[in-house]
């Protein structure tokens, strides 16, 4: 174990950054994913290719972004282009390998709802909507999420499907044509899910270190499954909690608040 | 043929009852100035367009400017909540809003088959997503050749778009640069064009291949100065996100929205004034 404290939602981040490899393209939404990115970027994947969907191409914040269009992300990307060009050559051509978004509620096979909670024509709580999500979510190679775990945003079913996981389960994803692989993992504050080989059903594949399986249970919304070889995810490194804590004080000083970003998308 | 004059005279020449309007800039370059002016002037049932209504669009469905909205994202970036567009389609205040959603990828690409003259757009999205079952103009084809199944929405053509740009030269071509978002295919899908700028000069100095937009496909440009605050403009100034964090609280609530707009945008004669009341009333703008 390692010697310092860390809170859940700093294991969260650390637990996401380790599952960007190195050298990989990654299509990043704002919030939590960019938090996670970032700190795979400054830890171990300084080659990580970060492109957000304001159409800055090779990002090297050195404070995370606010916003999608942050000044920050156009002066130290390696070139920025249009909106069009960053869809339909660099995600649509096929040139992205990691998706990596955030989500307001998500299901027990990985579907993403940002749009509405309730009925789509009188809704209960209008959520911002789609973005540039479904797209990431259809047609990068794979896709990380990362969300806050809690018995209301990881559901049974969702009112609204707004990004595609894998639909109903086993090989209804394919069925429907989407070119990518889909998600490959849900990393929370609690543990990492990663889907079943044949349902697709979202398991429970590590388990974040002082997390009781009763608290996991008790923050999902649907009976939860363990790999039979579920794993203990390593604490936060020295090296790995002091990169996150110095990211998020430099932006902190930069927008006068902690940006680590909540609930929002890509 | 474009020609330089106020706003004022840019929007009441351009932008009429009904338009489709689209103000575009992504999170950069956001012409709030001539969203200003279009309240000001009280326009009404306009059709918006706008992938991210951001604070602007906020403003203007508040204000009773819009009958409908096509839109991607409808957040405030970074900071949370639109209230004024929430409430118009959880409550139809101050009127309906029908809403047409789509996602950027989409709206991105139906800029582009309208500024090429194309009645459609064609892409690889939609599948397995829930907003074709709410948007009956995302439609699927098959393609003619390779047969796969592809989704088709409708080009996106304004009557009219608005966009910032950084600087004209005194002809009237446009310069912009920076995260350009759909600016260049909302203007050219576009029949008339506003242009708000932070400079004019008289030389741009753009190397070739840089994103200008000659002087004969725009319809007006005006000076403006920070006419994109409270977003920004690249190399003239930042976001103000302390703005962006105070709006939450001027527009959760209907009056204090009303108030604040009445005072700030209705009793202000330009954009200049506008900021002006800001810093006379610096605490305002930033209450939290």
């Amino acid at each position: 174990m390692s010697a310092d404290a860390h809170s859940t939602s700093e294991m969260m981040s650390v637990a996401a950054a380790r599952r960007l490899r190195d050298g990989a393209v990654c299509f990043v939404g704002i919030g939590l994913p960019s938090t996670a990115a970032n700190l795979a970027r400054l830890t171990h994947a300084p080659q990580v290719r970060l492109i957000y969907e304001s159409g800055a191409i090779g990002a090297k914040p050195a404070v995370l972004p606010l916003s999608i269009g942050d000044g920050e992300l156009a002066t130290s990307a390696d070139t920025v282009v249009s909106t069009p060009e960053i869809f339909r050559y660099y995600l649509q051509g096929g040139r992205i390998d990691v998706g990596f978004l955030g989500a307001a509620q998500i299901d027990r096979f990985a579907n993403i709802n940002t749009t509405v909670i309730g009925s789509y024509r009188k809704p209960k709580t209008r959520l911002p909507g789609a973005g540039g999500a479904p797209e990431i979510a259809a047609l990068a190679g794979e896709v990380l999420i990362i969300v806050q775990h809690t018995a209301r945003s990881l559901v049974n079913k969702l009112d609204f499907v707004t990004s595609a996981g894998f639909l109903d389960g086993g090989d209804a994803r394919e069925r429907a044509g989407l070119p990518g692989k889909g998600p490959v993992a849900v990393i929370t504050d609690l543990c990492i899910l990663e889907p079943d080989p044949a349902t697709r059903e979202l398991q429970v594949a590590s388990i974040h270190p002082g997390i009781e399986r009763a608290t996991i249970e008790a923050a999902t919304g649907w009976p939860i499954r363990y790999f039979s070889h579920v794993r203990n995810t390593d604490p936060p490194s020295t090296g790995e909690l002091r990169a996150l804590r110095e990211l998020l004080q430099r932006t902190a000083a930069a927008h006068g608040t902690a940006a680590e970003g909540g609930a929002s998308l890509a | 043929m474009s020609h330089i004059v106020s706003l004022r005279e840019a929007i009441a020449e351009n932008v009429h009852d009904g338009d489709i309007l689209a103000l575009e800039g992504f999170t950069h370059l956001i012409p709030f100035a001539a969203g200003h002016e279009v309240i000001r002037q009280r326009r009404r049932n306009l059709s918006l367009v706008r992938m991210t209504p951001d604070l602007i669009y906020d403003q203007m469905i508040g204000m009773g400017c819009a009958a409908r909205l096509t839109f991607s994202w409808g957040g405030n970036p970074g900071a949370g909540s639109l209230f004024r567009f929430r409430d118009a389609i959880e409550n139809d205040w101050p009127q309906p809003l029908q809403i047409e959603e789509r996602t950027h990828a989409d709206i991105a690409s139906a800029y582009v088959a309208g500024a090429a003259n194309l009645p459609f757009s064609v892409m690889r999205g939609y599948a397995g997503t829930d907003l074709p079952k709410y948007n009956d103009r995302i439609r699927f084809i098959t393609c003619p050749f390779t047969e796969e199944r592809l989704a088709a929405t409708p080009s996106i053509r304004p009557d009219v778009t608005v966009i910032h740009a950084q600087k004209a030269d005194r002809q009237g071509n446009v310069l912009l640069w920076g995260i350009l978002g759909v600016q260049k295919e909302a203007a050219l899908a576009a029949k008339r064009v506003v242009v708000t700028v932070e400079e004019i000069v008289d030389d741009l100095r753009a190397p070739p291949n840089a994103c200008v937009l000659p002087q004969w496909v725009i319809s007006a440009v005006s000076l403006v100065p920070g006419g994109a605050f409270p977003s920004y403009a690249l190399g003239y100034y930042e976001r103000d996100n302390r703005f962006y964090k105070a709006w939450n609280a001027i527009a959760r609530e209907r009056d204090t929205f009303l108030a604040w707009m009445r005072r700030h945008i209705l009793q202000t004669v330009d954009f200049a004034e506008f900021r002006r009341t800001l810093e006379s009333a610096p605490h305002e703008a930033q209450r939290s």
